[in-house]
């Protein structure tokens, strides 16, 4: 019976996994598509415009007549494309953000994968993603691509340093690399206070992770026709796309939970709060795009390494100073 | 840095400002009477057809999408036999107003000529011609031209002497 | 070469000329109105100032006019000088002040002096505050529109019109600021060559009526070089379309032929073109007696090419209208042996004894500009004021050479016009007009003689054997006439470059024989002798050269071979000969097929008609009255129903025999014509071949300017179509290519870059190619010599001998299919001797009737006392005289009497 018991208890929480992990999907895949629309909103009330009202209420249908479109679209691989790669690229961006939501805790208990390497596991996933970019510019056999690629390889990996060397203040904080406990550290006071540094710098480090404007140097329209997706049409452009939008819900989720509190507030259930927290953050991203243009490639490198890196440096020093201080009383 | 935040805030007030565009089709832009739309030919102010079939207007389109054929009635009037624009190759410059000589033909504000066959794009006289005098009331191109017509003989124009008379001793 | 300093800049030029015209040449513009290259000098309207520098170190300088300045070496001008703008603004400004505000209503507006030269003066606002003066207008004709206010009393017309040309009803009128240029009343233009007062008026008094109908602008005309069709001359002109239609004729200019002018005959005799009786798709008739049906274009081609599998033979009627090609193409088709040429008998001996008498003469044959420079000039037997217009107006100035010697001795120069004819108001140059018929060059004659054409040859061959004792000398003369001949003999030996001009209006082969006698014997005194003769039509030498027979010929052999079938081009039989002959001829054998543009008599009596291209839809070659190939382009762009005759043959031919050459092209049937016939050499070089560039591109028919593209044909359909292609030439239809090309024969139109009136003729310099029928080698003048001195002439009891009177406008076929042409066309004339008038009791104006065995025809009668005794003159070309051989003795009587 106790067998059973377990058994029935690992069926159970086996459903509830699944459960949790068709959820997250489903919110963080609907979350993105809404942000296809709601970022044209937005934008749209920041230029004094309406933005898309005119397919459903509110213009919401628009969400699905872009994804019928995409979905219809003709899917054309280049002759002179590296196929297999071409096609292989897309769907590692997909793969790799989409993944790192499995460590993202949305309330106390929901969480798909609580592993106490949460933090580690999203440093690596996104790492993974840079292989994306540089692989779909290569794949696709043309200049501009290539260009592109080339640039997110430099952009995406420097950045990637200063990503992980500013949430190393909070982790030294909270003592521990798991998302849950992290959040739980922040329960009398969020790290955006001690870790302000931190917190500005990862913002940054996030924009240029998923190449986002003002740092969208690896796609530059103006320069570079579409960059490292110039190629890239149908569904494949379509992942590239969506894959830029869950990055934009992962990163403004991961700084919910690392610097405001995750779950934490008053009155209103955990998840609720996440979303609120989460949905502020998202519309930071937009309206940073509504207004602030994007620097030159150089000015954007020498910016990382010249100031970004002592600074991440710096605030892991003072922190692991008053840590060990605090530590020491 | 500084800078950074006061831009992103100066953008965030535009949340609540009156939004610059309009909800056509309910709602209709204002449209100067000198917008240029839909091209017409005008009426003098006796009702006649003010084109004369100068050919200017065609000669100046720069898609030379404008083709007519001058013709003069019996008492050396001219007005044109047929008057075709391609409104699928116009580009609205306005060169062909500025180029003619008796306000003839004049742009509008008039932009909603959507068709789905193009051949319907394809403007004659009959579609042209409006009743009015357009822009430019009060203009009549025979009364300052020298060359006389039924109603205008020779002289009679403004700013012209009676004719000589050859056969006078005085001149 | 000279050097002159043009703003301080040395330029070579020819001595000779003056400032104006060496500075236009230059390449330089200079605004100026009154001077015409071909009516030179006379300072009127002072545009042309420029500051004339006395030496380096001068910088004050005069204003002169430049037209009445020689260029001189190491002469120091400028025009850009300050004063001398300043002065010609002023000038502009002068004549703007009465010019109307017409120019969108004025035919000339586009293609005006004035507009050019006002541009270039930089005149833009009229600063005179009073009133604009203005005139009543009159009614010049059906060619000529008068518009009396735009004038700014240039002078030009008269000076054309009178000086020129030597018509005398349009006159200066008035004074000061009432100049008034115009006849003395209302009424149509005497002159046979006032169409050029289009081109001569430098804005728009004088303008093109017969355009005004189909008004278009120049920019718009697709326009090709072309050839006159209306006399044998040739004249060279410039064709314009829009649209499928010809809209008018321009002048081109050619140095040995017509220079810069033209007649009316030729200017708008245009609109046969665009005639309600053009035949445009192929027509059938289904049996003999039934109507002419439309059919398709390639069972056409099949039905006559069926015509030559049943073995009997076709005959082949070719004809002086049609182009070189197209008679060779049918020659080709048919077999040398039974081409014939739609002539009478005596037209045809007449034609052959003409181009024999040229390519045999000692003497050379004279351009139109050799006879205009001729010293001394004697008409023989030909109106060529009615025949050959042109050729008049050559004569006319060749009437000048005296006093142009004379002035060249006094120290004038020779383009100082005013000058030059007031000097030499009592000098004129030896002219012998001796014609069966009144001329309008009487006036200038300074010998008259009109007699029936055989009295005519006597004083001819009596000239002949006054210059050379060994000619043969006619028997009997009057010690008058023989006075008379000795004085025109001694005149023509002593005068330099004498000319003599005759040709087949008389319809008498003897006037030829004499004309080619003293030319021979003239040569004998006078190594500068020259010989111009007219022939009937367009390529009437051309069509010589192919060696076909006459009309009676082909009856004949029509009736002995038993023809299956005769293909008729581009001839109306019954003008050609007697209508039995005709009648027989498209009766007799089982098939008429007749290619032609028009539908004529002869055509009405076809089984099959293919419709052929006027000369404004085809190109091809036609050889003039002096032996010149002249190569003539399409201005209308190939359509699907017809055709130029030489494609139909060549498709009629590909489907008759495998073994018939392929022409694709007009240059493959050229070069084919060149290697097969001998006499054709040198066709080629009439014009650069259809594979020519200029700088690898082909010339532009259309003006860079051309509108209304994506809109003229938008109404039936909007999507548009390309430029339709040319392989007979290297023209295009399009814009694109090369606007003012080098080539002569390639000139499609005049412009020059802010130069957009004709008279950007003045920056062209490109010579035709000397592309003539070369003369006939080991011939002997002596042939000549065995032709005899016909009987004087002696008038017979009941009958009249009725000599051939022309009209330019009623006697040739094509003209009189333009509406304005025939609007002035007379009905058909006889011009009686007043005794025999009175013999026959008919007054001025009445019904006469003329007939002979088989004829007879009505006229209505005119009296004059140039008419000898016993013989008349009658109009030719008419409907109502059609079919009678003229000269013929004839019975006259008056309409209704017994």
């Amino acid at each position: 019976m106790a067998v059973d018991t377990e058994s029935g208890r690992a069926m159970n929480q086996t459903l509830v996994m699944a459960g949790t992990i068709a959820g997250v999907l489903a919110g963080v895949l609907v979350a993105a598509s809404l942000l296809i629309w709601g970022e044209r909103r937005l934008l749209a009330v920041w230029q004094d415009r309406s933005g898309p009202n005119r397919v459903g209420p509110l213009g919401l249908g628009q969400v699905a007549a872009d994804v019928v479109k995409i979905l219809t679209k003709e899917d054309w691989i280049p002759p002179f494309a590296d196929k297999p790669i071409f096609v292989l690229a897309p769907m590692i961006i997909m793969t790799t953000t989409l993944l790192s939501f499995a460590v993202i805790c949305f309330g106390p208990s929901a969480v798909v994968a609580d592993l106490n390497v949460g933090l580690l596991f999203f440093l690596a996933m996104s790492a993974m993603g840079v292989y994306s970019v540089v692989l779909a510019g290569w794949a696709s056999n043309s200049k501009y691509p290539l260009l592109g690629a080339m640039r997110a390889a430099g952009q995406m990996f420097g950045y990637e340093v200063f990503m992980g060397l500013s949430l190393m203040g909070v982790v030294m904080c909270a003592g521990s690399f798991n998302l849950r406990e992290i959040v739980l550290a922040q329960r009398h006071l969020w790290f955006c206070v001690p870790q302000v540094l931190g917190l500005v710098i990862f913002l940054i480090a996030g924009f240029a992770e998923t190449r986002r404007l003002p740092l969208d140097l690896p796609e530059t329209e103006n320069e570079l026709v579409a960059g490292y997706h110039t190629e890239y049409s149908g569904m494949k452009f379509g992942m590239f796309y969506v894959g830029e939008y869950v990055g934009v819900v992962l990163v403004s989720s991961l700084i919910t939970v690392l610097f405001f509190g995750g779950w934490l507030g008053p009155w209103l259930p955990g998840v609720v709060w996440f979303c609120i927290k989460t949905l502020v953050f998202v519309c930071f991203f937009v309206l940073c795009r509504a207004t602030l243009m994007r620097p030159r490639y150089d000015q954007l490198m020498s910016f990382g390494w010249k100031v970004l890196l002592p600074l991440s440096l710096a605030n892991l020093l003072v922190t692991a100073a008053v840590v060990l201080v605090r530590g020491g009383q | 840095m500084i800078a950074l935040v006061k831009a992103l805030w100066t953008v965030f007030l535009h949340s609540f400002r009156k939004r610059a565009t309009i909800e056509y089709p309910e709602k209709k832009a204002y449209l100067a009477p000198r917008w240029r739309g839909r091209i017409v030919l005008t009426r003098g102010p006796d009702g006649k057809e003010r084109c004369v079939g100068c050919y200017l207007c065609s000669a100046v389109c720069p898609v030379s999408c404008i083709a007519l054929q001058c013709a003069e009635d019996e008492t050396g009037r001219r007005y044109p036999e047929f008057f075709r624009i391609n409104f699928s190759r116009c580009i609205f410059c306005g060169y062909c107003e500025e180029a003619c000589p008796t306000y003839a033909i004049q742009l509008t504000p008039d932009y909603e000529m959507s068709e789905y066959d193009r051949q319907n794009l394809v403007y004659e006289k009959e579609d042209l011609l409006i009743s009015g005098q357009g822009k430019y009331p009060g203009y009549d191109f025979y009364r300052v031209a020298g060359v006389s017509i039924g109603g205008k003989g020779k002289g009679e124009g403004e700013n012209e002497q009676p004719p000589i008379d050859v056969r006078g001793l005085a001149d | 070469m000279a050097t002159l300093y043009i703003d301080n800049k040395p330029y070579e030029f020819e001595e000779g000329r003056n400032l104006l015209h060496t500075c236009l040449g230059l390449g330089f513009d200079i605004p100026h109105f009154c001077w015409h290259p071909a009516l030179d000098s006379v300072g009127a309207c002072r545009q042309c100032a420029v500051k004339l520098f006395k030496d380096e170190n001068d910088c004050t300088g005069t204003i002169v006019m430049s037209c009445m300045t020689a260029a001189r070496d190491n002469m120091r001008i400028s025009i850009d000088d300050k004063e001398a703008h300043e002065f010609r603004a002023e000038v502009i400004g002068f004549l703007m002040a009465n010019h109307p505000h017409d120019c969108p209503v004025c035919d000339e507006g586009g293609e005006c002096h004035l507009q050019d030269m006002t541009v270039l003066t930089g005149h833009t606002y009229r600063e005179h505050r009073f009133k604009k003066r203005t005139h009543r207008n009159q009614d010049l004709g059906p060619f000529v529109h008068h518009e009396m206010n735009r004038c700014i009393a240039c002078y030009r017309c008269v000076r054309f019109y009178r000086d020129y040309a030597g018509g005398k009803d349009l006159e200066v009128f008035g004074w000061h600021d009432s100049v008034y240029f115009g006849r003395h009343e209302s009424g149509v233009l005497a002159s046979e060559f006032a169409g050029n007062l289009v081109e001569v008026c430098p804005t728009g008094v004088f303008t093109d009526k017969t355009f005004r109908k189909h008004f278009t602008r120049k920019w718009d005309l697709c326009s090709a070089p072309s050839v006159c069709v209306h006399c044998s001359l040739g004249c060279n002109t410039i064709a314009g379309q829009r649209s499928g239609v010809l809209r008018r004729i321009l002048n081109r200019f050619s140095e040995d032929v017509n220079g810069y002018f033209l007649c009316d005959r030729g200017r708008f005799g245009y609109e046969f073109v665009n005639g309600s009786r053009r035949v445009r798709t192929p027509l059938a008739k289904k049996g003999r007696n039934q109507k002419l049906e439309p059919l398709d274009r390639s069972a056409a081609i099949k039905r006559v090419a069926e015509l030559f599998s049943s073995g009997r033979p076709v005959i082949g009627i070719g004809s002086g209208r049609a182009s070189l090609e197209s008679n060779f193409a049918l020659r080709q088709l048919v077999g040398p042996q039974r081409f014939f040429v739609a002539e009478s008998e005596t037209q045809h001996s007449i034609t052959t004894e003409i181009v024999h008498a040229l390519r045999r003469t000692p003497a050379s044959r004279a351009s139109l500009r050799d006879v205009a420079k001729a010293g001394a000039v004697l008409v023989l037997g030909e109106d060529v004021t009615n025949t050959a217009p042109l050729l008049a107006l050559a004569v006319r100035q060749a009437c000048r050479t005296a006093a142009l010697t004379n002035a060249h001795g006094l120290g004038i120069d020779p383009w100082n016009d005013a000058a030059i004819r007031e000097t030499g108001h009592n000098v004129r140059s030896s002219l012998v007009v001796a014609t069966p018929t009144l001329t309008k060059l009487d006036d200038v004659a300074t010998t008259v003689y009109h007699a029936p054409p055989d009295d005519i040859s006597r004083l001819g061959f009596a000239i002949a054997h006054a210059l050379d004792g060994s000619a043969p000398a006619p028997r009997g003369l009057s010690p008058e006439i023989e006075a008379m001949a000795r004085g025109i003999a001694r005149d023509l030996a002593q005068a330099a470059r004498p000319a003599v001009v005759s040709g087949a209006g008389s319809g008498s082969a003897s006037v030829v024989e004499a004309a080619a006698g003293v030319a021979a014997a003239l040569y004998k005194v006078n190594h500068d002798a020259c010989l111009c003769m007219s022939l009937s039509e367009c390529n009437s030498f051309g069509c010589t050269l192919l060696g076909g027979r006459d009309l009676t010929a082909a009856l004949d052999a029509a009736e002995r071979d038993n023809a299956e079938a005769v293909v008729v081009l581009e001839a109306d039989l019954y003008r050609n000969c007697d209508p039995a002959i005709a009648g027989a001829l498209l009766t007799l054998p089982r098939n008429v097929v007749v290619i032609d543009h028009t539908l004529t008599a002869t055509a009405a009596m076809a089984d099959l008609v293919l419709p052929a291209a006027t000369f404004a839809e085809a190109s091809g070659t036609f050889v003039n009255n002096e032996g010149r190939f002249q190569r003539f382009f399409s201005a209308i762009a190939p359509q699907a129903g017809f055709a130029p005759g030489y494609r139909w043959i060549a498709e009629i031919l590909s489907v008759v025999g495998p073994e018939a050459p392929r022409w694709e092209t007009l240059d493959d049937i050229v070069n084919d014509m060149e290697s097969r016939v001998a006499d054709c050499a040198g066709i080629r070089a009439a014009a650069p071949s259809a594979s020519f560039r200029e700088g690898s591109q082909k010339i532009a028919r259309q003006s860079f300017r051309a509108s209304g593209r994506t809109a003229l044909l938008a109404n039936t359909s909007v999507a548009e179509s390309p430029n339709p292609a040319d392989p007979d030439s290297a023209l295009a239809f399009s814009p694109e290519g090369i606007q003012a090309p080098r080539e002569q024969p390639l000139v499609a139109r005049y412009w020059a870059p802010g130069i957009n009136s004709v008279q950007a003729v003045s920056k062209y310099h490109g010579d035709p190619p000397a592309a003539l029928v070369k003369g006939e080698a080991g011939a002997d003048a002596a042939e000549n010599h065995g032709a005899k001195a016909p009987a004087a002439f002696a008038s017979h009891a009941s009958e009249w001998l009725v000599m051939p009177l022309h009209h330019i406008f009623g006697s040739e076929e094509l003209s009189m299919l333009s509406p304005s042409v025939a609007s002035l066309a007379r009905s058909a004339l006889i011009v009686l001797n007043p005794e025999d008038a009175a013999k026959l009791s008919i007054r001025e104006n009445d019904a006469v009737e003329v007939s002979n065995y088989a004829l007879s025809c009505a006229c209505v009668a005119a009296i004059a006392s140039w008419v000898t005794k016993g013989s008349a003159a009658l109009s030719v070309g008419r409907p109502e005289t059609q079919g009678l051989d003229l000269p013929e003795w004839l019975w006259i009587r008056k309409a209704g009497a017994p």
